[in-house]
């Protein structure tokens, strides 16, 4: 246990950058999954005054750090309780995105011939088509869900993923501990998995943890557009595009914190992807 | 070469039939079909306007008829009518396609002026302070959504400077003016990430360049500093950075979706939102497969580009 920290502490010497972008992202978990305990109010509560009227649009105060928002919600409460969704949209999709394009990926690449060819043209076809109008295209026709953004958003991830595994498994093929373990007679299902498999995850976690930023992105595009969550669910698009951007002359600070959240989050995603590309990828070690 | 260019341009339409049929299908394997969704917004629809509705629009008949119909158009520039207007898709989409690709190239035009300069920079004084602060604002470029940007960007140019960006949009050759003036902000935006990322490529590629043997043969015969860059490793840099641009091309298309719609902007993008909002899915499907015919013709251009930045590279 002591090693693994030694490590840990040594990883983060290394790659400061990486080691504080590992940090705000423990810290997006923590507050998601502690959200009922860090938020102070009811993210779904119209805040009455003595009069018993909402308090509208309320600037940042000390009851209200982050201010409220036309309804008179907390923006502050909101915004924990959107860490939630966003959490949970990144990890889902990434999680069914990355299984998916690793599959067609080993698939392609390990047994080449007729399915390779008609798994790339299904990828083809896929990426020819930009990410944001594919998932627009896709959420009209199947609806407003929390499910549907995740299938949506893993379906622009997969196609990606598969590439960049299948050009590794091509590469890790030319090796001999492939030969040899076809030599002993392993059957292919063993050899990608116990042979090909491992030299294939340092991509995958790569492209992983930047797809979790953009996924992210995606998730609160799609709520600006008017076709992520539903409401009244706090989302960080959706307080971005309605309330933030009908009232950004007038309060700003709708619009200015959910925005700062998802750029935080999104930068400690690409800068840890960036950390885990140097340790991993041994060709950029040295720079 | 002309081998190679034929058998990519096939591939692409191979790719773009295959486009056609997955959006096609889309829009009508799913539950619930184009007609009900559409009258389901209005008002309780009767059998009859149903089924009138579905008549109209040929869903009546059986699938591969359909799509034979609507391809065979498609193939003859006839994408069909849209739900909403009524109004022939090819006509709606090329009375948007100007605007949208000004927008694109300027994109890329800005994208490219900001990241060259700034990962020439960045790779030469590799680890000194302008690098460290040129990698940040790369991450940062990466990091903010195009929609946040847009929209704050829009509204500080309001308060502050009383700026909205002119409706109407005029070509750059009749008004340069008010062209820039309409799209430069937006392209900026949409430039962004392009250019994060493409400064990034620009850098690391250039130092992996600066190393190879050449570069120190060139340095040795005395070949001033500017010149080996310029001359010697640029070139040979901007193939990965080709690439990157080729690969990014669909990230700044679907930009252009959001960065229209904020900027009220005329274009197939803000086209595409509307199609999807009101669910007009003849619409939807001319824009995807105007994108898609965009991003595949794009591709064989990056790919054929490669030969005359490297000409050791050779097409079979």
């Amino acid at each position: 246990m002591r090693d693994a920290w030694a490590e840990v502490w040594l990883l983060a010497r290394r790659k400061p950058l990486g080691a504080v972008s590992a940090m705000i992202i423990l810290g997006l978990v923590v507050v998601a999954v502690l959200a009922p305990v860090l938020a102070p109010r009811d993210p779904y509560l119209f805040n009455l005054n003595e009069r018993g009227l909402p308090i509208r649009m309320q600037a940042p105060t000390t009851t209200f750090p982050f201010g409220t928002d036309p309804l008179g919600r907390d923006v502050l409460s909101r915004i924990i309780y959107g860490a939630r969704i966003s959490l949970i949209v990144g990890l889902a999709s990434v999680l069914i995105g990355t299984l998916l394009g690793t599959v067609l990926g080993l698939v392609s690449g390990y047994w080449e011939g007729g399915l390779d060819q008609i798994i790339q043209r299904g990828v083809d076809t896929t990426m020819a088509i930009p990410g944001i109008v594919l998932a627009l295209a896709v959420m009209s026709i199947l609806g407003q869900s929390l499910t549907n953004i995740i299938l949506v958003i893993a379906l622009v991830i997969a196609p990606g993923t598969s590439r960049v595994v299948r050009g590794t498994v091509l590469a890790v093929k030319q090796h001999t501990f492939i030969d040899a373990a076809q030599a002993l007679g392993a059957s292919p299902w063993r050899i990608v998995a116990r042979h090909v498999l491992p030299n294939v995850f340092a991509p995958i976690l790569v492209i992983a943890t930047v797809w979790l930023g953009n996924a992210i992105v995606i998730e609160a595009a799609l709520s600006f557009l008017g076709l992520g969550t539903p409401p009244p669910t706090p989302t960080w698009g959706a307080m971005l595009s309605g309330e933030g951007r009908r009232n950004l002359e007038t309060a700003p600070y709708l619009a200015i914190f959910p925005g700062v959240a998802i750029s935080i989050v999104v930068l400690a995603f690409n800068m840890l992807g960036d950390a885990l590309r140097d340790l991993l990828d041994p060709r950029l070690r040295s720079r | 070469m002309r081998t190679y260019v034929v058998r990519r341009a096939l591939n692409g339409l191979l790719v773009l039939w295959l486009v056609s049929i997955v959006i096609f299908s889309l829009v009508r394997i799913l539950p619930g079909d184009a007609v009900i969704m559409q009258l389901d917004q209005a008002a309780a629809p009767t059998p009859e306007i149903l089924s009138r509705a579905r008549q109209e629009l040929g869903l009546e008949r059986p699938f591969l008829a359909q799509y034979r119909t609507w391809i065979t158009g498609a193939v003859h520039g006839d994408l069909g009518r849209s739900l909403i207007t009524r109004r022939p898709v090819m006509n709606e989409l090329l009375k948007r396609i100007n605007l949208t690709s000004h927008l694109a190239v300027m994109s890329i035009v800005v994208a490219m002026l900001i990241a060259l300069p700034i990962g020439v920079l960045s790779a030469v004084k590799q680890d000194t302070a302008s690098d460290y602060i040129a990698r940040f604002f790369a991450v940062l470029g990466l990091s903010l959504p195009d929609f946040w940007l847009a929209t704050v960007v829009i509204t500080f140019l309001a308060i502050w400077v009383q700026w909205i960006p002119p409706i109407g949009f005029a070509p750059l050759w009749e008004d340069p003016a008010r062209c820039l003036g309409q799209l430069l902000i937006p392209a900026l935006i949409i430039g962004a990430r392009l250019a994060a990322v493409s400064m990034r490529m620009t850098r690391s590629s250039l130092l992996e360049v600066l190393r190879q043997d050449y570069i120190r043969t060139a340095r040795a015969k005395g070949t001033r500093e500017q010149a080996v860059i310029v001359r010697h490793a640029l070139k040979n840099a901007f193939i990965p950075v080709v690439t990157v641009i080729g690969q990014q091309f669909s990230v700044l298309l679907g930009g252009t979706v959001i960065v229209e719609f904020i900027f009220l902007q005329p274009g197939v993008g803000s086209l595409m939102l509307d199609a999807v909002l009101l669910r007009d899915y003849t619409l939807i499907q001319g824009a995807v497969l105007f994108f898609a015919t965009v991003i595949v013709v794009t591709n064989l251009f990056v790919d054929l580009s490669y030969a005359w930045l490297d000409p050791r590279i050779r097409y079979r």
